[in-house]
């Protein structure tokens, strides 16, 4: 069963009724279909193609939080062979909000760092919905010290509603732990690679973002909150989501005007849901040209540039 | 009233009444009501006790100028220039336009934006320190605070001198978008910055200091002090009953149970602020004593000559 958004709901009942019709054919063998369905197909894709190339930032919030969207675990099923995750922060608990782990890309060792939703009620229970605890960040930053033990270069793939919002994770300190961890990945002597792959929010996202690039997918959001969040605050009121998500400006296409992020990786029609597979390869020649880049860089090279990207942003150009 | 004992004579005359009575007729605002103990505070009491409750010792929140002139040797300390940055790089509009926000900010507290600095000495020792400014549109952090901030860090390291940063904020500044998220990574690089120079870092943690503020540079110094009952947390109070649907614990988020749960050295009470960062900063600077009778001990005190005792850790 497919999930459909609000603004999908024509789509989908074209999709339905091509679906009617098969099932139709399927037991009359008499009937010809082949010419109802392509017009049919025809249509949903020319509607699909209207949608998707001019979607609304609150859309965009929509599918970026898909359910069928492809999440951090699909990625590096795809991408990552020889994965082994690594566990544990070695101070209180693992975190699996935070997936980390050894693998190769394209045969290159990397040190993965992503956040999972996890993709069933039981996934999401157990990956606590991508909100991690301090845990989880601190468990980031014992990889990136060990990614930098062995020069290895660190990818992260971003997808968080925000760091966990709970007694346990405020008093264990998740304000410092979020900080050591943008911390680390600033210090870091090796290669930082960051993807938003769906939500990046607040400082649960830039956590693990502070990358040499940052990459975000064609329809991915990323912000300093969420709309609901901002909607609460700014107009006091929980039903304005759709005019903060316009307001704070968290697409993909306006951060990379902004200066914010620095490349986008296109997505296939109708959103990664609906190609997983194309969306993930598509990323993992992305990610591939962007560790290429920076092969053969020295330590200092490397934090020089990442910091000099950081401290560049919102200085020039917005005047 | 001053601060002269009162006699029985004093007493007949009654003037706590009277200037009750001289505050209505004539409008002036004499008078302060502490907002922990409801008590009516003399606001030249308040002031000369740096907005400390007198009866009470509620700590409320102070502005920069007068946190600077308590500060420095002689109230004496020179700005640094505020930066120039984008005034609303996102054109930026809620239920008002964010100029207009910022106008009104300007003109309640006559204050450009939420963070200044300025450097000078503290015990002859050369400082930079930066205070956030909570009356300032929450203390929030936009491209402002971030550039002041980062300002206030290459005038340490150009002066050699350690940086102190007074906390106090609602977090990110939310009409900033991004831009106020990505002050998080720009503030910690200058950090990074003051720690290959072996220049100390201390952060004072005021109330309220909160979200992407405590998240980034208020959690990354070598030393973190709070003043009494701050509010320290990430996540906002309301956002985490919503989350768990319990009450919340006793003293949750306060300096106290954060400094108990290991997040902070130490609650220090306004007072003792100076001194204690006098006297962390000379030994971590590896500066000499102070002469005799300027020393101080941990509870504020002179250094007694007699054997003091052990303090209570």
């Amino acid at each position: 069963m497919r999930t459909y958004l609000d603004f999908e709901k024509p789509v989908a009942e074209l999709e339905d009724k091509i679906e009617e019709l098969r099932q139709l054919a399927a037991k009359d063998a008499s009937m010809t279909i082949s010419d109802e369905v392509a017009r049919l197909e025809s249509k949903a894709d020319s509607l699909l193609r209207q949608n998707y190339t001019r979607l609304t930032p609150w859309q965009k919030t929509q599918v970026a939080r898909h359910p069928n969207r492809p999440h951090c675990l699909d990625y590096i099923s795809q991408l990552v062979t020889d994965f082994t995750p690594l566990a544990g922060d070695r101070g209180f608990a693992e975190d699996k909000a935070i997936i980390g782990g050894l693998g190769r890309l394209n045969d290159r060792p990397i040190m993965l760092i992503g956040q999972e939703k996890g993709a069933d009620t039981e996934g999401r229970v157990r990956h606590n919905f991508g909100m991690a605890r301090p845990e989880g960040y601190r468990k980031a930053v014992r990889l990136m010290d060990l990614a930098e033990k062995f020069k290895l270069p660190v990818v992260t793939l971003i997808d968080t509603p925000g760091a966990y919002p709970g007694v346990g994770a405020e008093e264990r300190g998740q304000a410092e732990a979020i900080a050591r961890s943008t911390d680390r990945c600033l210090s870091l002597q090796t290669p930082l690679i960051a993807v938003i792959i769906g939500e990046g929010m607040s400082g649960g996202a830039i956590a693990l973002a502070a990358g040499n690039r940052v990459i975000m997918l064609e329809h991915a959001i990323y912000s300093v909150i969420s709309p609901e969040g901002c909607s609460s605050i700014l107009w006091r009121s929980a039903d304005k989501a759709k005019e903060a998500a316009s307001a704070m400006k968290l697409t993909a296409q306006e951060l990379l005007a902004l200066g914010v992020i620095d490349t986008i990786i296109p997505e296939p029609i109708g959103g990664a849901h609906r190609e997983p597979l194309q969306t993930i390869q598509q990323t993992g020649i992305v990610l591939e040209q962007a560790l290429a880049e920076l092969d053969g860089k020295s330590a200092s090279e490397i934090i020089t540039a990442r910091r000099e990207k950081f401290l560049a942003m919102g200085r020039q150009g917005l005047l | 009233m001053d601060n002269k004992p009162m006699n029985w004579l004093t007493r007949v005359v009654r003037p706590k009444i009277q200037a009750v009575f001289r505050m209505r007729d004539t409008g002036e605002s004499l008078w302060d009501k502490c907002p922990a103990c409801d008590q009516m505070i003399f606001q030249r009491d308040l002031i000369a006790a740096l907005n400390v409750c007198p009866n009470c010792q509620h700590h409320l929140r102070l502005d920069p100028k007068t946190r600077m002139d308590s500060l420095f040797d002689g109230a004496r300390y020179d700005w640094l220039d505020e930066p120039v940055v984008a005034a609303d790089p996102l054109k930026f509009r809620d239920q008002k336009r964010y100029p207009e926000r910022l106008r009104e900010a300007k003109r309640s507290t006559g204050r450009e934006e939420a963070m200044r600095a300025a450097s000078g000495h503290i015990d002859n020792l050369l400082c930079v320190v930066g205070v956030q400014d909570f009356s300032f549109m929450g203390g929030s952090m936009g491209m402002a605070v971030g550039e002041m901030f980062i300002a206030a860090a290459e005038k340490a390291r150009a002066l050699s001198a350690p940086l102190i940063i007074f906390a106090a904020s609602g977090g990110a500044r939310m009409q900033e978008g991004m831009l106020s998220l990505m002050q998080m990574p720009r503030t910690t690089i200058a950090i990074q910055m003051l720690r290959e120079a072996g220049l100390p870092y201390i952060v004072v943690l005021t109330d309220p200091t909160t979200g992407g503020v405590t998240a980034s540079y208020a959690m990354l110094g070598d030393v973190h002090i709070a003043e009494p009952n701050a509010l320290i947390g990430f996540a906002g109070q309301r956002v985490i009953m919503q989350t768990i649907r319990e009450k919340l614990p006793e003293g949750f988020q306060r300096a106290e149970t954060v400094r108990d749960k290991g997040m902070i050295d130490m609650v220090v009470h306004r007072k003792d602020i100076r001194q204690t960062l006098s006297r962390i900063l000379r030994m971590l600077m590896n500066k000499p004593l102070l002469p005799h009778g300027e020393r101080r001990n941990m509870n504020g005190a002179f250094t007694p000559i007699a054997l003091a005792a052990p303090p209570r850790i």
